[in-house]
C-alpha cells in the first residue's frame, strides 16, 4: 500500500511522526477543504460523502452523508445557529485509534470538520475530547491555533464568506459521554445522560439547535474523499464497505498495535500478519472485535471480514474495529466480571436495567469467580443478560452493549462458567 | 382519535398522545414510575413495557416503553403479553435490590406506589444477594423528611422541583447505582412548593414531616373533600383526621384549579386546627374580668339579655359564606359589615365591579397555565396566591411548547421540549413593589409603590389602545402592550394586596383594551383570603370604620371569625360589649364579653368563594366535639334565642336560603345531604380498611360510641358506602382503587388523565362565566384617579406579604410558624444607606410605633418602603406614607429556617 492508499496515517508514516501544519500541507493537506469551500455547494459535499459510502467510525456505522443530510438547509433552516461536534471522548476499553489520529495528524480532523461545517452550515464546532487525553489535547490545540493563524479557521475561511469557529471541550470524564446525546448534555453543562430520541441531534442537538456529532476517525476520512472522489474512496475497501479503517489489536499477541487497512480486511490477517499472531504458549480463545462492548467472536470466526455487515451477521459488531484478544490463560468469567464492573461503574444512572441490572450482574460474576456461585446463577445471569440486552429495553445503548461480552461469553465459554459454580473455585487460579 | 388494538380489544385513543397516558385514560392497569401526568414522559424507569406488534401477522412483536410511544392509527399492542409482563417484573426486581424492607415503619406504607407496582408486576421473591447501598439523610427543614435509602431513582423529585416548580436547591447527584437526590448540603428546601415532593415521590423518600410526628396509616385516616382556607385560590384538598387530630393535608385533584399540586402554605397551613389555643368552650366574662366557662346556655343567655336591635354583625373573609350570610340575616343588611378594613373593602368592591362588568374570561389555574402572554400588575402572587405563581410559571413555557410542536416534538416528551426550547420564555411582565420569585421568568419588570404601578397600568392600557405595535417605543408599558396585544391567550393578573382600587381599574382597562383588539383576554383579580369575594358579595351596609364607631358608641357587635387587630389599629377597637365567635384565641376574642367556640373549616361543612368567584363546598372532615360548633349554628341558636326567624336546621337550608340573586348558582353547588350513590349508598369518609373503629377510643371509654349519623351531607362517618369515583367530583373524599393504594389512583377518578373528574370538577362560578360575556359596562373603563407621589421626605409605604406568616390561620399552624419571619421592611440599598441601616438591622416605623428588620432589595424604588403585613407582631399599615429612622436597639428575632425564602 502506498501513502495515498492510507489517507489517515499514511502521511504520518511518510513523515516519520506527527504532522504540523507545514508538513500536513506538504502532503496535500487542506486542499480538500479549500476545494469544498471554494468550488462545491454544501449539498454537493453531502452528496459526495453519501456516494463515497462513508460510515460512522465511532462504532455504529451510520452513513455519514445521510446524517449530514438530516440537518435543515436552505429554506428549511430557520437561520439560527447550527453546531458541528467531534466526538473525541474515546473511552472504549481497548480502543486507542482516535488518540493516534489526534496526536499525530490533528490537522486532518480540523480539515474534516471544516468540510463538515461547510456541508451543514455550522458556524461553530466543538471537539469534545476525553479528559485524560492530555497529549492529544495539546496536539489538537496546537493544530487549531495554527489553522487560525493561517486563516483556515475563524472568519472568511479560504477567502470565502464562510466563518467557522472551532473549540475544544475537555470532558470531565465519563464513558457515557461517548454517547452523542449524553455528550451534548455534558457540552451544555448538564448531567451527562443520554437524551430521548427523537428528536435526533440533526433536528435538535446542542442548545436545541441542529447539530451533527461525528467521531474523530469519521471526520478524518472526509478530506481525502473531497480530494480524490467517491470512486477512489469506494475502491479502498475490500467488501461492501468503503475506505480504510484503523484496526487495532491488544492482548497477548506478538505485535500489538494499530494499522490503517482496507475496510473489510479479514480478522485473521489483522491478528496474524499485522499483530504477529499469538505469543508463544498462548492460544486464542476469543476476540472482542470492536472494543469491550461487543460480543465475543471465537477461533471459527477468524476468517470473517472486518466490516460492518459481516461481523454483525456473526452476532457481534465491528464497533471501533479495535480488537481485544483473549487467550487461554485468561479466565472468561473474570474477564466478564472485569468488563461488567467497568460498565456498571460507567452507567449514568438514568434507566433501571442499566443502573440496577449491571451491578447485580457484576455482583453475581464476582461471586462465581470467587467460588461463591450457586445453582441457578447462570440462568439468572442469562435472564439479566436477555432483559438488559434488548435495545429497546433500556434508554440508550450503553447497557445492551455492556452486556454483549457476557451474553456471548455465556454462550461460548459455558463450560468455564459451569466449572466455577460446580467446583466452587476459579480453575484459572 | 386513532383505533388501537390492546390485548385483542379495540380502543379509540388520542392520536399522538403517549401510549401510557392513553392506556391510563382507558383505566387500564399499566404500571409506571417516572411518568407523571403533569411532568410528562422521560423513559427512565422502563416499567411501562408493552409489546408492539408490526401487524396482525406479527406474533413476536417488540418490547417498547408505552410512555415514549406516540399513539398511531392501527397500532397493535399488548400489556398482558408474557414477555412484557416478565420484563416489568424484572424491572421491579432491579429496583428492589437497594430498596430497604422497612415498609412496616415507612410513612409511605399502605399508600406507596412502589408497593402497588411491586404487587401489580408480580415480583415477590428476592434473588439479589448483594449488599444494599445506604445513604445519610439530610435535614430539609420543618416540612419534609428525607430517607434516601428508599429511593428507586425515578427522577420525579428533581423533575418536579426544578423543572416544574423552578426550585434550585434540590438536584440529582452522583451517577450509576449511587444516585443521590437532595440538597448540596443540609438545609431547608427553599421552594414554597417543596411539599408536593411528598406526593410526587412514588415511595417514602420525601415524607410529610409534621404528619410523621403524629403518624397514621392512610387507611386509618378519615377524610372529606375540602377547600384550602389559606388564600383566595381555593385549591381542593383532602384534610385527614384520626383521634381528633388533623394529621395532614393532601392534594385533591380539580381539573381546572390545583390539579396535581398545592403550595406549602396550603399543605402545612392547617395544623392550626390542632392548636393549643383553640377555643373549646363558650365563655362569658364575669364581673372580675375573667372568662367563665358556663356552657352554651349561659353564653346564649348572656347574649339574649340585651336587645337584638342593638346588635351589629362583623363578618369575615375567612368564615364560610353560610356563616356570613346567617350573620347578615341575624343583624340585617344595614348592620352587617364584611369585616374588611375600609381600604381593602374598596379594592375588593372595585374588583367585583370589574368582574360584574364582564367582557373577558376569569381564568382558572388551568387557563392561566395556557396563557401565552402575561402581565402581573402590582400583586406579588408568589406570596399572596402561590399556586397562581406556579401556574404562571407553566404559562411562561408556552413558546417552548410552540417551538417543540413545530419541530415535531410531542408536548409530553418532556426532555425533548425542554432541550429544544432551552431558555425560551413566553412574554411575562411583572410590575411590583419589590423583587418577586418569578422575576427570573419575566421579559421585563417595573417597580414602584401602588400608585406608581397603577399609573403604569393606565399607560399600558393606553398603549394597547393606541396601537402600540406601530410604535417603536421600548419602555415597559409599550413593550408589554405590544406583547399582550399580539398574544392569542393574553392574561392580566392584579389583586387587592395593595388595597388600591386604581390598580384594579388599570388592570381592567388593559383587559378591555386588549378585548377591543379582538383577543380572548383573561383577567384574574386576586383577593387576599379564602372567602373575601363571598363575604364582599353579601354587600353589607356597614364599613368597618362605621362599625367600629358604633362599637365605640356602645353598640354590641357579633364578631364572626375575625381578629380585628389584624385589620385596624388597636386604639380603634372597643370590644367590651362584643360577642366573638372564633376557633382560636385572638386578641379580639380575649377582649370580648362573650366568646363562642367556632369550628374550623375541617370541622364543618360550608362554602368559600375563590378568586374566580367559584363557590366551592368543603365538607366536614371530623366532628370537633364538645361545645365547638360551626359558626352558623351558633348564629342560628342566637337568632332563635332572640326570637328571630333564622330557621336553618341544616347547612343545606342555609345554602338554599342564600341562593338568590348573584348567589343563585349555589343551587347547583354540590350534592346536598339527600344525595345517594346508586343503591342508596352514602359516600364513606373512611377507606375500606379503616381499622380499630371499635377500639380506637377504648383508652377513654371501653364502650364504643355509636357512630354519628351525618344528616348534613352525603358523606358518612363510616367505611361503608361507595367511592367508586363516578359520583359528582365535589363528593370524592379520597382516592383509592383496587391495586392503586397511592394518590396515583386519581386517574381512576378522572374522565381521562389530566381531564375533569369523572363526575365533573367541583364548584360553580357566580360571576363572569356567563356565555358570550359582552362588552364592558361603560363605567368600568373610566380613568380612575390615582394618588400623586409623596413629598416631604416621607417614604411611600407599600404593603408586601410573605407566603409563610402573612396569612392568619396558616401562621397559627406549627410547621408554618417555623418558616415565619419576624416583621421586616424592604428598602432600596441607597435608602438603607441613607438611614444607616444595614441588612438585618432595625428601622423604626413611626406611624406603626414599632421597629422591623431591614431587608435590602435593589428592585424597591428609592423613596418606597415595602412593609411586610400580617406577620406576627407586624403593625397594621393605615397610611400611604411613613417616616423611618434607624433603631440601634433593634434585636433580630428571626430564626434561620424562617429566613430561607428570600423575597425574590
Amino acid at each position: 500500500m502506498t501513502a495515498t492508499d492510507r489517507p489517515l496515517i499514511g502521511p504520518v508514516d511518510a513523515a516519520g511522526g506527527a504532522l504540523d501544519l507545514v508538513s500536513y500541507e506538504s502532503y496535500g493537506g487542506y486542499a480538500g477543504a479549500r476545494a469544498a469551500l471554494t468550488s462545491m455547494a454544501p449539498a454537493e459535499v453531502i452528496d459526495l460523502v453519501k456516494e463515497a459510502n462513508l460510515r460512522g467510525r465511532g462504532g455504529a456505522g451510520f452513513p455519514t452523508g445521510m446524517k449530514w443530510g438530516f440537518v435543515p438547509q436552505g429554506d428549511a433552516a430557520d437561520g439560527g445557529p447550527k453546531y458541528l461536534v467531534c466526538n473525541a471522548d474515546e473511552m472504549e476499553p481497548g480502543t486507542f485509534k482516535d488518540r493516534f489520529l489526534l496526536e499525530n495528524n490533528p490537522h486532518l480532523l480540523v480539515e474534516g470538520m471544516i468540510v463538515g461545517a461547510w456541508a451543514i452550515g455550522a458556524g461553530r464546532g466543538y471537539v469534545f475530547i476525553r479528559g485524560e487525553y492530555h497529549k492529544p489535547y495539546r496536539q489538537l490545540q496546537r493544530a487549531i491555533d495554527e489553522a487560525y493563524a493561517k486563516g483556515y479557521l475563524g472568519r472568511g475561511i479560504f477567502g470565502t464568506g464562510f466563518d467557522f469557529e472551532l473549540r475544544i471541550h475537555r470532558s470531565a470524564g465519563r464513558y457515557i459521554c461517548g454517547e452523542e446525546t449524553a455528550l451534548l448534555n455534558a457540552l451544555e453543562g448538564k448531567r451527562a445522560q443520554p437524551r430521548q430520541k427523537p428528536p435526533f441531534p440533526p433536528a435538535s442537538g446542542a442548545w436545541g439547535r441542529p447539530t451533527i456529532v461525528n467521531n474523530v476517525e469519521t471526520f478524518c476520512n472526509v478530506p481525502a474523499i473531497i480530494r480524490n472522489g467517491a470512486q477512489w474512496y469506494q475502491a479502498l475497501g475490500i467488501g461492501d464497505d468503503a475506505g480504510t479503517k484503523l484496526y487495532g489489536v491488544s492482548g497477548r499477541v506478538n505485535n500489538p498495535g494499530l494499522w490503517e487497512l482496507p475496510i473489510g480486511t479479514p480478522i485473521r490477517e489483522i491478528i496474524e500478519e499485522h499483530a504477529g499472531g499469538m505469543r508463544d504458549g498462548y492460544r486464542l480463545r476469543g476476540v472482542l472485535p470492536g472494543g469491550a462492548s461487543t460480543d465475543f467472536l471465537v477461533a471459527e470466526h477468524l476468517d470473517l471480514a472486518m466490516d460492518y455487515g459481516t461481523i454483525q451477521a456473526a452476532g457481534s459488531r465491528m464497533g471501533t474495529g479495535t480488537m481485544i484478544v483473549m487467550d487461554d490463560s485468561i479466565c472468561p468469567v473474570d474477564m466478564c466480571r472485569n468488563l461488567e464492573h467497568f460498565f456498571a461503574q460507567e452507567s449514568c444512572g438514568f434507566c433501571t436495567p442499566c443502573r440496577d441490572g449491571l451491578p447485580w450482574v457484576e455482583q453475581m460474576l464476582t461471586d462465581i469467580e470467587e467460588g461463591r456461585g450457586k445453582e441457578g446463577d447462570l440462568e439468572l445471569l442469562e435472564r439479566n443478560a436477555m432483559f438488559i440486552g434488548g435495545v429497546t429495553n433500556t434508554f440508550c445503548l450503553h447497557a445492551p452493549g455492556a452486556i454483549e461480552p457476557l451474553a456471548s461469553g455465556l454462550r461460548y465459554f459455558r463450560e468455564d462458567f459451569e466449572a466455577h459454580v460446580k467446583t466452587g473455585r476459579c480453575p484459572y487460579r | 382519535m386513532a383505533r388501537v388494538n390492546i390485548d385483542g380489544k379495540d380502543y379509540d385513543l388520542e392520536a399522538g398522545q403517549n401510549l401510557l397516558h392513553a392506556c391510563l385514560s382507558e383505566r387500564l392497569d399499566l404500571p409506571y414510575f417516572c411518568w407523571h401526568p403533569a411532568l410528562g414522559a422521560v423513559g427512565s424507569c422502563r416499567l411501562c413495557a408493552i409489546i408492539d406488534y408490526a401487524d396482525e401477522a406479527d406474533q413476536r412483536g417488540r418490547l417498547q416503553m408505552a410512555c415514549t410511544m406516540p399513539v398511531r392509527e392501527g397500532m397493535r399492542v399488548s400489556i398482558a403479553a408474557p414477555f412484557a409482563a416478565d420484563f416489568r417484573k424484572q424491572v421491579i426486581e432491579w429496583l428492589m435490590e437497594n430498596h430497604p424492607h422497612d415498609c412496616p415503619v415507612c410513612e409511605e406504607g399502605g399508600e406507596c406506589h412502589l408497593q402497588d407496582m411491586t404487587v401489580m408486576a408480580g415480583h415477590s421473591m428476592r434473588r439479589y444477594a448483594g449488599r444494599k447501598r445506604t445513604w445519610e439523610n439530610q435535614y430539609l427543614g420543618p416540612f419534609l423528611g428525607h430517607e434516601m435509602n428508599r429511593c428507586i431513582t425515578c427522577y420525579r423529585c428533581v423533575r418536579y422541583y426544578r423543572d416544574y416548580a423552578g426550585g434550585k436547591d434540590l438536584d440529582a447527584f452522583g451517577s450509576r447505582s449511587r444516585m443521590f437526590f437532595g440538597r448540596q448540603e443540609d438545609g431547608v428546601l427553599e421552594s414554597e412548593f417543596a411539599g408536593n415532593l411528598v406526593e410526587v415521590c412514588p415511595t417514602g423518600v420525601f415524607t410529610d414531616k409534621p404528619f410523621s410526628q403524629v403518624y397514621s396509616r392512610k387507611w386509618d385516616l378519615q377524610s372529606a373533600p375540602s377547600v384550602c382556607p389559606n388564600c383566595a385560590v381555593g385549591c381542593n384538598t383532602f384534610p385527614a383526621e384520626r383521634y381528633g387530630l388533623l394529621k395532614r393535608v393532601h392534594n385533591r385533584y380539580h381539573g381546572q384549579l390545583n390539579r396535581y399540586f398545592l403550595c406549602d402554605r396550603g399543605r402545612y397551613g392547617s395544623h392550626f386546627v390542632n392548636h393549643d389555643k383553640r377555643i373549646r368552650q363558650a365563655g362569658v366574662r364575669g364581673p372580675d374580668g375573667v372568662f367563665e366557662a358556663g356552657g352554651e346556655d349561659a353564653a346564649l343567655e348572656a347574649i339574649a339579655a340585651r336587645p337584638r336591635a342593638d346588635l351589629i354583625g362583623i363578618g369575615s373573609p375567612r368564615a364560610s359564606l353560610e356563616a356570613n350570610f346567617a350573620l347578615k340575616q341575624l343583624v340585617g343588611g344595614a348592620n352587617f359589615c364584611a369585616g374588611l378594613a375600609d381600604d381593602e373593602a374598596a379594592a375588593v368592591r372595585a374588583a367585583l365591579d370589574v368582574y360584574r362588568g364582564g367582557g373577558f374570561r376569569i381564568p382558572s389555574l388551568a387557563e392561566i397555565e395556557q396563557a401565552d402572554a402575561v402581565l402581573v400588575l402590582g400583586e406579588d402572587i408568589a406570596n399572596t396566591a402561590p399556586r397562581v405563581a406556579l401556574a404562571v410559571r407553566q404559562a411562561s413555557r408556552a413558546v417552548a411548547f410552540d417551538m417543540a410542536a413545530s419541530a415535531g416534538i410531542p408536548s409530553w416528551q418532556d426532555a425533548g421540549v425542554r432541550g429544544h426550547g432551552q431558555s425560551a420564555k413566553s412574554p411575562l411582565f411583572i410590575a411590583s413593589v419589590a423583587s418577586t420569585r418569578i422575576d427570573e421568568l419575566a421579559t421585563a419588570t417595573s417597580h414602584g409603590a401602588a400608585p406608581d404601578l397603577a399609573r403604569l397600568g393606565f399607560a399600558i392600557a393606553a398603549a394597547v389602545g393606541a396601537d402600540a405595535e406601530q410604535s417603536g417605543a421600548d419602555d415597559f408599558a409599550a413593550v408589554a402592550a405590544r406583547a399582550l396585544a399580539a398574544a392569542e391567550r393574553p392574561l392580566v393578573i392584579a389583586g387587592t394586596e395593595a388595597r388600591e382600587p386604581a390598580l384594579i381599574q388599570a388592570a381592567a382597562n388593559i383587559a378591555h383594551a386588549i378585548k377591543r383588539k379582538g383577543r380572548d383576554v383573561a383577567l384574574a383579580l386576586m383577593p387576599m383570603e379564602a372567602n373575601s369575594y363571598g363575604v364582599a358579595m353579601l354587600d353589607g351596609g356597614l364599613t368597618l370604620s362605621a362599625a367600629l364607631q358604633r362599637m365605640q358608641d356602645g353598640a354590641r357587635a357579633l364578631v364572626l371569625e375575625n381578629d380585628l387587630h389584624r385589620r385596624v389599629a388597636k386604639t380603634q377597637i372597643e370590644l367590651g360589649n362584643a360577642v366573638v365567635l372564633d376557633a382560636l384565641e385572638t386578641p379580639t376574642a380575649d377582649a370580648a364579653a362573650v366568646v363562642l367556640p367556632a369550628a374550623t373549616y375541617a370541622e364543618q361543612t360550608g362554602t368559600f368563594v375563590n378568586y374566580e368567584t367559584r363557590a366551592q363546598r368543603f365538607y366536614q372532615v371530623f366532628e370537633p366535639g364538645g361545645e365547638v360548633a360551626p359558626s352558623w349554628r351558633w348564629i342560628a341558636a342566637i337568632a332563635r334565642r332572640c326570637g328571630g326567624e333564622a330557621d336553618w336546621a341544616h347547612i343545606d337550608d342555609l345554602t338554599a336560603a342564600c341562593a338568590s340573586g348573584e348567589f343563585a348558582p349555589l343551587a347547583e353547588l354540590a350534592p346536598g345531604a339527600g344525595f345517594r350513590v346508586r343503591a342508596n349508598a352514602k359516600v364513606p369518609r373512611q377507606p375500606h380498611r379503616y381499622s380499630g373503629r371499635t377500639a380506637m377510643r377504648a383508652n377513654l371509654d371501653i364502650h364504643e360510641p355509636k357512630a354519628t349519623v351525618d344528616e348534613e351531607t352525603p358523606l358518612a362517618y363510616s367505611m361503608e358506602g361507595e367511592n367508586a369515583g363516578d359520583q359528582p367530583g365535589a363528593v370524592v373524599p379520597y382516592v383509592w382503587s383496587p391495586g392503586w393504594n397511592s394518590n396515583q389512583a386519581v386517574f381512576k377518578f378522572q374522565q381521562e388523565v389530566g381531564g375533569p373528574l369523572a363526575g365533573g370538577d367541583p364548584g360553580v362560578c357566580l360571576l363572569g362565566r356567563a356565555e358570550g360575556a359582552g362588552e364592558p359596562a361603560a363605567d368600568t373603563v373610566r380613568q380612575a384617579s390615582v394618588p400623586q407621589p409623596l413629598q416631604n421626605g416621607a417614604y411611600a409605604a407599600a404593603r408586601v406579604h410573605h407566603v409563610f406568616g402573612s396569612d392568619e390561620l396558616s401562621a397559627a399552624s406549627a410547621p408554618i410558624l417555623e418558616r415565619t419571619p419576624a416583621p421586616y421592611v424592604l428598602l432600596n440599598p441607597a435608602d438603607a444607606k441613607k438611614l444607616q441601616a444595614a441588612e438585618g438591622a432595625g428601622v423604626r416605623i413611626d406611624e406603626l410605633g414599632m421597629s422591623a428588620e431591614v431587608r435590602l432589595d435593589n428592585a424597591v424604588r428609592p423613596g418606597v418602603v415595602g412593609i411586610a403585613q400580617g406577620l406576627p407582631g407586624a403593625g397594621v399599615l393605615a397610611t400611604a406614607a411613613v417616616h423611618l429612622a434607624a433603631d440601634p436597639d433593634f434585636v433580630r428575632a428571626s430564626s434561620g429556617d424562617a429566613n430561607v425564602i428570600a423575597r425574590g
